[in-house]
């Protein structure tokens, strides 16, 4: 019996997507269901002095204004152990509970409405006065104050510092060496679908129709913002229009929804506008990185020294890997990496497609290509002479690791040969062009989860886990995993998620659903399977998939059962404390600048992937093309900007904070190098989703510098940058 | 204000009452209850609230449900024909030009309006009809492939 399991199948939600009947959060519509609007703090800190609504409440429609002034003191109870999704050190924001102000763009009062637009009218009318207190706004000011993460001091909290040897020594008696310091600003996550909720009370229960990556831990959050058991929440979000990470959490805006709700007795829906995502839900946290490396005359480093200083809140420390990719992409005998995070008044910053991993990777691979100038190696050359054969951070072998293959396939395919040897010496009319490249990285995750299958009278299947899909196709590669353990077409299986009556699955996010729920998935059909054939000797079973069904149907007609299911949990084990285990990637790029204009355009992009197997290449290619893309968004638009003296974003519309658009992208290519990795999970799968956006960015400015023989140390790479304004 | 709204979505006469200031984009989900118009900013940014009205693109999202009475309004549910997907539906699903999928009702009524005016675009005449509708999830390729994969199907259907 051939496999679904690696085969090119069609999403099986896309007719309902291209039909417009995929339901997202804001499209549920419960009776009587009324609107709010957020209204949003003008300052960066202070204390709200006054708070005027008669001129909204004037409003016809408006059922009521609800602030620190006349909302109930919520029970928010401290979750223990806090959820991994949320930071470990500081408070969550709480919703119209006092009169702090921590910054710009704080949800202050929420107005709830008949119709949605006489909300937005009147929320705009709520006047509040304040007592302005003194904003950490300027993050080269607040940098300075920079201190480890406290989690750093804790059991299993990110670290704050790793060492090996003596780095600052190795590279003081370096003979080539690199020193530079490169800048990430802030990046939102910007998904189309802007973050929503609906809420409905039915007495002491509450039902969430949410936009959340993480139905279970909803439940949970906002049990205890309500301080009722998990089982009187219930969280529904079959779809989910892109998050990236933007929906990890439990917003402030789901427990305002939830206690508009509460107090007006009727359902409320509240959507955030756009310029509301720059501050009501996380961000990319800007991070400045210095990196210094010394290497051998050979070209074989002898020390890596990384110092990243990211901005965090006032209230929570949001921490992230950045120092993990210069511990453990390259060989090293010295390492000395710090991390620090800068306290300002902005909102918490949260996980973003590669968190963490994306930035210290591109501060490494800007700083390897520099490394290669002063060796005056090929910068390809030099990431194979100081290959790590081993994880040298963790001191584990690789569970696998094909970055060889990568690189080699994909210098091949792109014509790496070909790559000017000098910068700014090819020219094609008043095109400067440049190759460059990068390595990509992320670790592969797992994490428990549970999944419940079901034969059904007619010999179909069913099969549930309280998973997510924002996008790259869990109900496709879940329905795949588990028609091939049943035996049965694709079209007798039918995969449901993102409901918390559903068995538990984890957040759908780091690329570990296909590792974790996929693992589930599989468990629970094997053992489906197996009852099956605990009653009807396997002779008596078809090998072929269209007869199974008919099968599994006679069967449970004979032994008169309207059912049979099996419900199991998959738990990651042990060998992730024996072996290392990441997905690797190679990125390369050719970049166009405009010699007289300095216009950039990027031609030709190709990433070639090894991440173990590849449930399904159609839709695991256009997720690493979709990343890929943000990469160059990454690398030549994307840019969040506060005002340093106010503490406000600039640019909160997608007008004025620039994701790529049609016109950015041309030849784009991703190609998975196959792999066997009998360690990861069950499946022998690592994941694509955030690899696709690392490398990306260094490959483009690598390009960049060999076309122009410019180096561009802070994204994005913009045309003042590259003509050297 | 309140007034009565008369004007055909999807091939269905209507009239409402509707109020002065509701947008289409709300007229459509709220009142029609056609929840595939999606929206994805706080106006005309993004292109994921478009329509078609009388044949053109339209954003739902910066009209006012009034500026169209009288008018034939289309949204992506009126799009299939008795349950059958049309011809650039069917090249989206299978061509990968939707991952979320929030952007694709309007990317569809984009590409809709264009081949109704234009039913042979070469690939630039594709990007920039579409260059006001944002993706943040495909990048773009697989969705200019869609389109071009339905301008060969309604060639070889015709
Ligand atoms: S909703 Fe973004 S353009 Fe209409
Ligand atoms: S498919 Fe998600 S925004 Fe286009």
């Amino acid at each position: 019996m051939s496999g679904s399991v690696g085969q090119p199948i069609d999403r099986v939600d896309g007719p309902a997507k291209v039909g417009g009947k995929a339901r997202y959060a804001a499209d549920f519509r419960p009776s009587g269901v009324v609107y709010g609007a957020i209204v949003t703090a003008a300052i960066a800190k202070g204390r709200i002095a006054a708070l005027d609504t008669t001129a909204a409440e004037a409003i016809p429609g408006v059922i009521s204004v609800i602030h620190h002034g006349n909302a109930p003191q919520l029970a928010y109870a401290p979750m223990d152990p806090r959820p991994i999704v949320d930071p470990k050190t500081g408070e969550a924001l709480r919703v119209f509970q006092n009169d702090q102000v921590l910054f710009a763009g704080q949800p202050i009062a929420l107005v709830v409405a008949e119709e949605p637009e006489q909300a937005i009218q009147a929320a705009a009318l709520v006047r509040a006065s304040y007592a302005v207190g003194n904003a950490a706004s300027d993050f080269s000011h607040a940098s300075l104050e920079a201190r480890p993460p406290e989690e750093s001091r804790h059991p299993g909290g990110k670290p704050g510092a790793l060492r090996r040897g003596d780095a600052d020594a190795a590279f003081a008696a370096a003979t080539r060496r690199v020193d530079a310091s490169y800048e990430q600003p802030a990046e939102f996550h910007c998904a189309i679908e802007l973050h929503g909720t609906i809420a409905r009370w039915d007495h002491d229960h509450l039902t969430l129709w949410d936009k959340t990556q993480w139905v279970d831990n909803d439940r949970t959050e906002m049990a205890h913002v309500f301080g009722i058991p998990d089982d009187n929440v219930r969280v529904i979000s079959p779809f989910v229009g892109g998050a990236f990470g933007s929906a990890l959490r439990s917003w402030p805006h789901v427990a305002a929804a939830a206690l508009a709700s509460l107090l007006v007795n009727r359902p409320v829906e509240l959507v955030l506008t756009r310029r509301q995502q720059f501050s009501s839900v996380g961000y990319r946290p800007r991070t400045v990185q210095r990196v210094r490396l010394g290497a051998d005359d050979n070209g074989r480093l002898t020390a890596v020294i990384h110092e990243a200083v990211a901005q965090t809140s006032a209230y929570e420390e949001y921490a992230e890997m950045v120092i993990e990719p210069p511990a453990m992409l390259y060989s090293t005998p010295t390492l000395r990496a710090d991390y620090r995070l800068a306290p300002m008044n902005v909102n918490t910053p949260c996980p973003m497609r590669a968190p963490g991993i994306v930035t210290g990777t591109l501060a490494l691979e800007l700083a390897m290509d520099e490394l290669a100038e002063a060796c005056d190696l090929d910068p390809l050359r030099l990431r194979l002479l100081n290959y790590a054969e081993r994880d040298e951070n963790k001191n584990l072998p690789w569970s696998s690791k094909s970055l060889r293959q990568c690189y080699a396939i994909g210098a091949e395919r792109f014509g790496w040969s070909r790559r000017p040897s000098a910068p700014a010496s090819r020219r094609d009319g008043h095109w400067l062009v440049g190759y460059g490249m990068a390595s990509a990285v992320y670790p592969a995750h797992r994490a428990p989860a549970t999944a419940h299958a079901e034969l059904r009278a007619d010999g179909t299947a069913s099969v549930t886990s309280a998973a997510s899909d924002m996008g790259p196709g869990t109900y496709t590669s879940m329905t795949q995993v588990a028609a091939d353990e049943l035996g049965l077409p694709i079209n007798a299986v039918q995969f449901e998620l993102g409901d918390s009556l559903m068995p538990p699955a984890p957040v759908h996010g780091g690329s570990m659903t296909m590792a974790s729920v996929g693992s589930a998935v599989q468990a629970a059909c094997r053992a489906l399977r197996a009852k099956a054939l605990d009653l009807e000797h396997p002779n008596r079973l078809p090998q072929d998939r269209g007869a199974m069904q008919q099968a599994y149907a006679r069967l449970l007609a004979r032994h008169r059962l309207d059912c049979l299911t099996a419900e199991t949990e998959a738990m990651p084990d042990d060998a992730a404390g024996r072996f290392s285990m990441y997905a690797f990637g190679a990125v390369f790029a050719e970049v166009r600048v405009d010699a007289e204009l300095g216009e950039i355009r990027v031609p030709r992009l190709l990433g070639v992937y090894a991440a173990g197997r590849i449930v399904n290449p159609k839709t695991a290619r256009s997720q690493c093309i979709g990343g890929m893309v943000g990469g160059l968004g990454m690398a030549l638009t994307e840019r969040g900007q506060w005002d340093d003296r106010f503490g406000k974003i600039m640019n909160a519309s997608l007008a004025d904070y620039l994701v790529p658009v049609n016109a950015d992208v041309q030849s784009i290519e991703a190609l998975f190098v196959p792999e066997e990795d009998p360690w990861v999970n069950p499946l022998g799968v690592k994941g694509v989703g955030e690899i696709a956006l690392v490398g990306v960015a260094p490959a483009i400015l690598n390009a960049i510098h060999n076309a122009t023989g410019r180096r561009i140390r802070s994204l994005p790479a913009t045309l003042e940058k590259v003509m050297g304004c | 204000m309140r007034s009565v709204l008369s004007l055909t979505v999807n091939g269905r006469a209507r009239e409402d009452l509707v109020a002065d200031n509701m947008l289409l984009l709300d007229y459509l989900r709220e009142v029609a209850g056609l929840t595939g118009t999606k929206q994805g900013c706080d106006g005309g940014e993004c292109g994921a609230c478009t329509v078609l009205v009388d044949d053109q693109p339209r954003l739902a999202c910066s009209t006012l449900a009034h500026q169209v009475a009288g008018k034939r309004i289309e949204t992506i549910e009126g799009l299939a024909t008795r349950g059958r997907l049309s011809a650039l539906q069917q090249a989206f699903h299978e061509k990968l030009g939707t991952q979320c999928g929030f952007c694709t009702p309007g990317m569809i009524m984009a590409a809709e309006a264009l081949l109704r005016r234009n039913p042979d675009p070469s690939r630039d005449e594709i990007k920039a009809a579409l260059s006001g509708n944002l993706c943040r999830c495909t990048g773009y390729v697989k969705i200019v492939e869609s389109v071009e994969t339905a301008v060969r199907a309604r060639e070889a259907a015709e």
